[in-house]
């Protein structure tokens, strides 16, 4: 048994959302999760907030109440909201408190994300030379991955189609219609092979998750998801990994693999059972290397699955049910919270038309980012 | 006829027998980093010297980039109207390290991973003072194999 449980989660819609800041976004998410827990914000001991782009994120104490907690940032690229979530995690298996909350959030400019970095001197020459830029990263990888295992750009179609029909489901997505697989491919090629139907869209969103002692759940809620396991892992020598300017002559396998075998070592369990999982989708290939990655399938069976529908909501393994990325945007700060959010609703049963049928038990989340970080939990009834 | 500037010669030098990347060599377990650094990511040393790299290699991974990149950082063209997709690739220098570049060749069907690549220059944008802004990039092969 976990010896923590997350009883309130709280979400404000993903999208655009003109006049309201990336941090009233958080603040309504943290409103809604005291909300969903049966508790006010006075009664929270510890939050660790995270956001990469709209603001310090302790500073929403002014407006939900100076109530003096212990509030701690962290930002840590991509997998921000996982590490908000890994520190509230360990904060409460340390013994120091018994009641807290994870909250992310963000608000980014229209676009591919703006990348300058800092030479050791001189001008900016990565970015300013046309490269720095992520989506060059996913085509690169998938491109290669494609030639390697025999994956169609059929496949990647069809997890698009598949990522918005879930998205026309979600009242929090930000992409809610439906799309087809020719209009995927149809649309204007951004980075080979990707279309722009196959990236996600930097966006706005916040969420927030209150964590407690396991023992003291029910205190809060009657249906308590607890937390397996919450790990963090960045890259090792030899990982291929996005905005890098040179790689070694080395190929060795990348943090996702890496933090997937430490989540299932630190929860007991294998990834046979897993009822169902979030993948980080930043665009599909990601969602189909992932799945390998993770230890969900062979390289290269993706391509079988998908033409079968076995990552359908209805499917044998549901992948992305609310969505993804390529629904709900991404928003830095809140994506890893929001992927975890939705994984507490499959569990409870209240993920309303999008349920995934058969009473799942247990639930996957992984998020993978720059610069080559990824963040997997593991959640259960 | 202006004079061809480099982007950094820092990581990028002119020289009179052509372009050269300027990366990193760890003295004590031999590996190469593109751009130079102080540290060594494979062996954790910090015993290390600048070389400059091989300007022959092979197609490792490769994209074509088809928007324009947003200006700051960008300095090529960014108008939609006048913007030309160009590829972006990882070349492996054998022996050394694979250094992502710009690549001359951006039609998919001409594009192969494995193929043999040379070092050569693109052209970004005027500097303040009028010269030709250029950066590193690799075009398929007239050599043959590398």
């Amino acid at each position: 048994m976990s010896e923590v449980a997350i009883v309130g989660i709280g979400m404000h819609e993903f999208g655009r959302h003109e006049g309201v800041s990336g941090m009233e976004q958080g603040a309504i998410a943290v409103r809604r999760a005291c909300a969903d827990a049966g508790v006010e914000w006075k009664d929270i001991q510890f939050a660790f907030g995270g956001s990469s782009a709209a603001g310090a994120p302790d500073t929403m104490v002014s407006q939900l109440g100076l109530t003096g907690l212990q509030f701690i940032n962290v930002q840590n690229g991509c997998a921000t909201g996982g590490s908000a979530l890994f520190s509230a995690y360990n904060t409460i298996m340390s013994g120091a408190y018994d009641l807290g909350i994870a909250i992310g959030f963000d608000k980014h400019e229209r676009g591919a994300f703006r990348v300058e970095t800092k030479a050791r001197e001189g001008r900016d020459w990565y970015g300013g030379s046309g490269m720095a830029l992520t989506t060059q990263f996913f085509g690169m990888k998938i491109n290669r991955y494609m030639q390697e295992n025999n994956i169609s750009q059929r496949s990647l179609a069809r997890v698009a189609a598949k990522a918005m029909r879930n998205g026309s489901m979600n009242p929090m997505a930000w992409r809610r219609k439906a799309l087809t697989e020719e209009e995927v491919l149809q649309s204007q090629m951004l980075s080979y092979p990707l279309t722009q139907y196959m990236f996600c869209s930097p966006g706005e969103g916040g969420v927030a998750l209150i964590l407690a002692r396991a023992d003291q759940a029910h205190k809060y809620t009657k249906n308590p998801i607890y937390l397996q396991s919450a790990v963090v892992r960045s890259r090792r020598f030899g990982s291929f990994e996005v905005l890098a300017p040179s790689l070694s002559l080395e190929y060795g396998e990348g943090p996702t693999v890496d933090a997937s075998k430490a989540a299932f070592e630190q929860a007991g369990i294998g990834p046979k059972d897993i009822d169902l999982a979030q993948l980080q989708d930043t665009e599909s290939g990601a969602e189909v290397m992932h799945m390998a990655e993770n230890g969900f399938c062979e390289h290269g069976e993706q391509e079988s699955m998908l033409e079968k529908g076995e990552t359908e909501i209805g499917g044998r393994f549901p992948v992305n049910t609310d969505g993804g990325c390529l629904a709900n945007g991404e928003p830095v700060g809140a994506s890893g919270l929001r992927q975890v959010y939705e994984n507490v609703l499959q569990l409870r049963g209240d993920a309303g038309p999008r349920q995934v049928p058969n009473d799942p038990k247990v639930a996957y989340t992984h998020v993978y980012g720059a610069p080559g970080i990824s963040g997997v939990t593991i959640l259960s009834r | 006829m202006n004079a061809q500037v480099s982007i950094n010669e820092s990581v990028l030098e002119l020289t009179s027998d052509g372009p050269r990347l300027k990366g990193m060599r760890c003295k004590n377990c031999g590996n190469h980093v593109f751009p130079y650094q102080g540290g060594c990511p494979k062996c954790t040393g910090s015993d290390v010297e600048p070389v400059l790299l091989g300007t022959h290699g092979t197609l490792w991974a490769w994209t074509i980039q088809g928007f324009p990149p947003k200006a700051p950082p960008y300095l090529g063209e960014t108008d939609p109207d006048k913007f030309k997709p160009y590829g972006v690739g990882y070349v492996e220098l054998p022996g050394e390290v694979k250094v992502e570049a710009r690549l001359t060749e951006s039609d998919p069907t001409r594009l192969k991973i494995g193929m043999a690549m040379d070092l050569t220059l693109v052209p970004l944008c005027k500097d303040d003072d009028g010269n030709d802004m250029v950066t590193f990039a690799f075009s398929p092969s007239t050599k043959g194999d590398a």
